[in-house]
């Protein structure tokens, strides 16, 4: 059976160019880029959009509101598209404007952006919730003691909030990792697309398709395990289940 | 935006509000003028001819969702419940069941299975002699296998939870009047685990209606491939992708309402 003897031939993994490995891991490398990147890009949105749902002008809610609700109820991949494509055409029509040549965007900047975008709609609706679980006495107590509002924030707010934002906020890195995967249908080299290649001209699809669901699992069951530390290490003090 | 940071409050909940009031009707006003920029400088010209096509294709795509979502519930019941009181290698197949697929892009399950399975199913002249071969020729088996493990996986965690979340003292009730395992699973524990996952359920669906599209890039032709036909057609970049996604938009909450009318329809004590 060919199917069989391509399952098992692991030489094409191997990392030199006569195999793929190399090329795989390239890929993944650069999906762990994406994730990371777009992650944290989520994380500042996100911290701006719950301080902004709770504390901002009724404008800036309402605008906040559709953000969320808008990015929440269209799917990834159609948001993929529009924003690959508008962003880089926004960006060089600005360039443009200003009088500055066209410039050719890179495409992992582009996906760390659009990822970002996505994820910052969700980690608002994550960060308000565990905003709002913040016993209001303890930021009272720290105005109480005269902390401007962004040290009340460094010190009070975002520690205590921790807690209750670690099990959403670990979700969505999961969420991450794998809404990197639908890059590849915008034609970025990230895992799912180089497994893709790597499968249409060796003809071993079951290798390649197994090879990379193993190394998203392994991603997955790694990021579990440091998602558990850090979430004891937050709730340290704290009795019991929240 | 500073003279609220420097009197940042203690998080009170705003007062109920009104939808109509004045920032709003200027928002609404800014708002329609945006859309009436974008019906009337960008081309819709196309709309006509690919009426019927685009609502072929919302059909294929709600009926994917809800065979799916219908068949991926049903096998998440038992994935859910073996987890809690189930023999252990059955719990533990199922908890790999969940962690394999949960823990692994869609898009990828989607491509092993049309790419991976169908090119091994293809090798057997067994397979390719059968009556089923004419449907694993094509692609739709593929990507609802896909979508059905997926939701089985979500929901089969979900359904765990909940199952594991009603209350001792029901199912010692239920044993005290001396019904048997199967009418106190029937009457109590089945119903009750569904009341307190039906929240979920309907976040799960909106998210099942999301993944949905992924299903265009093995050729099956729901909207998101009428659309991405309609781009390669008319060399519109975005004036078919903001169709789409308005579409998605009324999609999604018209799911939302029926999931709420649902919800309201089940008598509780405030959870």
């Amino acid at each position: 059976m060919a199917a069989d003897s391509g399952f098992l031939n692991l030489d094409l993994l191997a990392l030199s160019p006569p195999g793929w490995g190399g090329v795989l891991l390239a890929g993944f490398a650069a999906s762990l880029q994406l994730a990371v990147g777009g992650y944290a890009l989520g994380l500042v949105i996100g911290v701006g959009g719950a301080f902004g749902k709770l504390y901002g002008g009724p404008i800036l809610r309402d605008l906040l509101e559709v953000y969320t609700t808008v990015i929440r109820a269209v799917p990834e991949l159609v948001l993929i598209l529009l924003l690959y494509y508008a962003g880089t055409d926004a960006v060089n029509a600005l360039l443009v404007t200003v009088g500055l040549p066209r410039v050719d965007i890179s495409g992992l900047a582009a996906g760390i952006f659009v990822i970002g975008v996505v994820q910052g709609a969700y980690s608002t609706e994550v960060l308000r919730g565990a905003i709002k679980a913040v016993p209001p006495g303890q930021i009272e107590a720290a105005r109480a003691y005269g902390m401007s509002p962004f040290r009340t924030l460094r010190r009070i707010t975002l520690p205590a909030m921790l807690p209750y934002a670690i099990p959403g906020l670990s979700n969505l890195w999961l969420i991450a990792t794998k809404d990197t995967a639908l890059l590849a249908v915008v034609g970025f080299s990230e895992l799912t697309l180089v497994t893709r290649q790597a499968a249409g001209s060796t003809k071993a699809y079951m290798l390649f398709y197994c090879a990379a669901g193993l190394m998203y699992l392994t991603l997955t069951l790694v990021s579990n395990q440091v998602i558990s530390r850090i979430e004891r290490r937050a709730r340290r003090g704290i009795a019991g289940p929240v | 935006m500073s003279d609220t940071e420097t009197t940042m409050p203690a998080y009170v909940p705003p007062p109920p509000r009104r939808l109509l009031e004045p920032h709003r009707i200027f928002l609404i006003a800014v708002f329609a003028v945006i859309v009436f920029c974008i019906v009337w400088y960008m081309r819709w010209d196309w709309l006509p001819r690919y009426r019927w096509k685009l609502v072929e294709g919302i059909g294929e795509t709600l009926f994917l969702l809800f065979t799916t979502a219908g068949i991926g519930f049903l096998l998440a019941l038992p994935i859910g419940l073996v987890q809690v009181t189930g023999p252990r290698p059955l719990a533990w197949l199922a908890r790999g069941f969940c962690t394999l697929i949960r823990g692994t892009p869609l898009l990828l399950q989607l491509w092993l299975l049309y790419y991976g399975v169908g090119s091994v199913f293809a090798q057997y002249p067994e397979i390719r002699q059968s009556d089923l071969w004419p449907y694993l020729r094509q692609a739709w088996p593929y990507g609802f296998t896909a979508l059905m493990l997926s939701f089985a996986a979500y929901e089969g965690e979900v359904m765990r939870g909940a199952f594991a979340g009603v209350p001792r003292g029901e199912l010692e009730a239920a044993r005290a009047f001396g019904m048997g395992r199967f009418t106190m699973f029937r009457r109590i524990w089945l119903p009750r685990a569904f009341y307190r996952a039906l929240p979920t359920l309907s976040g799960e669906t909106v998210l099942q209606l999301k993944s949905t599209p992924l299903v265009a890039t093995i050729t099956v032709v729901d909207v998101y491939a009428v659309i991405s036909r309609v781009r390669q057609d008319t060399y519109l970049t975005y004036e078919p992708l903001l169709l789409l996604a308005l579409i998605y938009m009324c999609l999604t909450g018209i799911l939302v309402l029926l999931f709420r009318f649902l919800e309201n329809r089940i008598p509780s004590r405030g959870a």
